[in-house]
């Protein structure tokens, strides 16, 4: 590294969700401090969850973050049901499927769009955008309305959700409504997609490549949202409920998210590390997004995680019209999904689930009277703070040796924590067994 | 000269931030009204020249005592954001639990690492005067829409001191009591257009209680529908708990 002083510390980084701090300090070329600071504060979940009943816990844990709280309800009640061994109908499942398409495509766009497009176009928010790219601005918005409605139309609500429920949901759409939901997903989002795809093109990502340990969850017939093995790059597939040796929570004194390793020093979930262990499975529109943006099963710059949210959206809309075709085709009985009888008994469910940023995991067990004895939540952002970490003491060096000056180290640090789409709210969540 | 706003998140999932940005239709509208000069969530710019703060979060570190304590002294004007804020909210339940076994069940031995947390978690009135509330969990993003226009037209902002059930009433609902399921909306402030009862879902008390709520009447109620006085328990902490505790 070139000889030069830097003292960073950026107090809250902006545009995420939740508080993180940078702290990079170089002396003479060398680097001397780097970290990657989370100083959100704790909010116990997972003890305040014990003692409470199956029907409350979902609507309990899906405070965890607001941004993926669909992903939340969705490992709560996943992992409700294997407790209670809680069979659900195939109506059911695309349903949920379809809801959490729903929430990837919300947080996705959010982040694309209004927290990582403005750094690309130099801009400190999406705010003058809206003078200086008013029709960018504008398909932005019509694009994160579609998916907010699509979780009203779902879920009921697009932050926390309502209508999902253990062993099924307490409405659901009817035929008509899904009929004109694909309606409105050929008509509008899909080609907004295209446009994303056109303005895409002409932003490149900065240069920066690391190579690090991919952990998604797999499935053999389908990209792995909703359930799968969870799959190392590195190491290969487990079952998901042996999650903990793979995720290894521990605590370092300067945040208050636990960190993870697995194979390597440091690991990283979300988006790229899905379209890394997954590609093959993304539906072919997706696909030639994916070839059009450079992105392949081999991306290891952390930047293109914007790439490959993108990517997924695309993928997302695409299986929804796949979704919405079978459920067409059948037709829907309310009575396949709506209140099922549910007899509580003791047990042990793990579920884990790809929510925007990664795998997330929760873990309960119950006592026979169906409330929650012990609880356990592992949460995406957690899994990448070690990383984001690591990236920062490839990165720094580079940066110097590239002449950027401190403002500029600076930005490009605060971009590539962004690239990852941190939640920090969920992140400190914490728990142990 | 446009009216500055300031929006600030402490202990919560920032769910209600996200209702505001999701106001798609509305939010080129309200930037054209106002000018917002901190909303970390969404843009880089940090103004310290505020007229109107809103806090969504509770308190639940000493940190968070003088973070808004600050913000109360600059602003005119402060709106608590969302249950964390106004009631506490989930972040409330701790508050009936044992808070060394609290933080010893999720961090272990590890809790000494945080040493400024509260024992209890606080709504922003238990720390500094709030001006105005918009309950929820989340808000409802018309809410927030016809507070901050009360707020740019010199009206007092006002929420309804009426139940959940009155609004459910009109939308023409059959009762969630009468269908086998539990419901707080007859002590729960409306506002929401009862949200979840419309969904088949009963109310869980995320806006807080209406004014002099009969507390004693609901939990008879909820008991001769079947629930046992533990459960009856459970449906006030959920997100009363703060509110319960806090006198």
């Amino acid at each position: 590294m070139k000889n030069v002083d830097l003292d960073i510390n950026v107090h809250y980084i902006t545009r995420v969700e939740g508080h993180g701090n940078v702290v990079v300090k170089v002396k003479e070329g060398e680097l001397k401090e780097c970290r990657w600071e989370i100083p959100e504060a704790p909010r116990f979940f997972e003890a305040m969850v014990r003692g409470r009943k199956w029907p409350d816990i979902s609507q309990i844990t899906s405070r965890i973050c607001g941004i993926c709280s669909v992903g939340h309800t969705t490992a709560s009640l996943r992992a409700t049901e294997k407790a209670l061994d809680v069979e659900i109908s195939e109506q059911t499942l695309l349903l949920r499927k379809l809801l959490l398409h729903g929430e990837t495509l919300q947080s996705h766009v959010l982040h694309v769009y209004f927290l990582a497009v403005p750094d690309l176009l130099g801009a400190g928010s999406v705010i003058p955008l809206a003078e200086s790219h008013t029709d960018a601005v504008k398909m932005a918005l019509r694009m994160k309305k579609f998916a907010n409605d699509m979780c009203d139309l779902f879920g009921g609500r697009t932050v926390h959700p309502i209508t999902p429920c253990v062993g099924g949901f307490t409405e659901v759409p009817t035929v008509d409504q899904l009929v004109a939901w694909k309606k409105r997903t050929v008509e509008e989002f899909v080609p907004d997609a295209k446009a994303t795809l056109a303005l895409l093109k002409t932003l490149p990502m900065p240069p920066f490549d690391r190579e690090t340990e991919y952990i998604s969850l797999h499935r053999d017939d389908e990209y792995a949202f909703y359930d799968g093995q969870m799959m190392s790059s590195d190491t290969g597939c487990v079952p998901e409920e042996d999650y903990l040796g793979m995720t290894n929570e521990f605590v370092v004194p300067h945040s208050f998210g636990k960190w993870t390793k697995h194979n390597r020093d440091s690991l990283a979930v979300g988006a790229l590390a899905r379209t890394n262990n997954n590609f093959e499975l993304l539906s072919p529109m997706a696909k030639d997004a994916a070839a059009e943006l450079g992105l392949t099963p081999h991306t290891i710059n952390p930047f293109m995680n914007n790439v490959a949210q993108f990517v997924e959206c695309v993928h997302c809309a695409e299986d929804s019209l796949k979704l919405l075709d079978q459920l067409i085709e059948t037709g829907i009985d309310p009575a396949l999904s709506v209140d099922p009888p549910i007899t509580p008994k003791a047990g042990r469910g793990v579920a884990c689930v790809e929510v925007p940023r990664g795998i997330l995991v929760h873990d309960y067990t119950y006592s026979d009277d169906g409330e929650v004895v012990a609880a356990n939540c592992v949460i995406p952002t957690n899994q990448n703070h070690n990383n984001i970490e690591r990236d920062f003491e490839a990165y720094v060096p580079q940066l110097v040796d590239e002449g950027k000056d401190s403002a500029e180290v600076q930005q490009h640090l605060e971009m590539l924590v962004r690239s990852y789409d941190p939640c920090i709210s969920c992140s400190v969540h914490l728990v142990e067994l | 000269m446009k009216p500055k706003i300031a929006f600030f998140d402490f202990s919560c999932c920032e769910g209600c931030q996200l209702q505001v940005l999701n106001l798609e239709e509305e939010i080129l509208d309200l930037l054209g009204q106002v000018e917002i000069v901190q909303f970390r969530e969404a843009m880089t710019e940090k103004g310290e020249d505020y007229q109107i703060a809103f806090i969504e979060g509770s308190i639940q570190r000493e940190a968070g005592i003088e973070r808004v304590k600050k913000i109360r002294e600059k602003a005119d004007v402060l709106v608590a954001l969302g249950a964390c804020a106004c009631i506490a909210g989930v972040n409330g339940i701790r508050n009936t639990m044992d808070f060394k076994d609290v933080g010893e069940t999720v961090y272990g031995a590890d809790m000494k690492y945080f040493p400024d947390v509260l024992p209890k978690a606080l709504a922003i009135d238990q720390v500094v005067k709030v001006d105005y509330y918009i309950p929820g969990c989340p808000i409802n993003k018309y809410e927030f829409v016809s507070t901050v226009k009360a707020l740019l037209s010199g009206v007092e902002p006002k929420l309804p001191d009426y139940p959940v059930c009155v609004e459910c009433k009109l939308k023409g609902n059959v009762c969630l009591f009468d269908k086998g399921k539990f419901c707080m909306g007859p002590i729960i402030r409306a506002g929401c257009d009862a949200w979840c009862p419309t969904h088949n879902e009963g109310c869980a008390g995320c806006r807080g209680y209406v004014p002099d709520p009969n507390i004693n009447s609901a939990k008879d109620v909820l008991e001769r529908y079947g629930l046992t006085v533990e459960d009856i328990k459970k449906e006030f902490t959920h997100y009363l708990a703060a509110q319960e505790t806090s006198s």
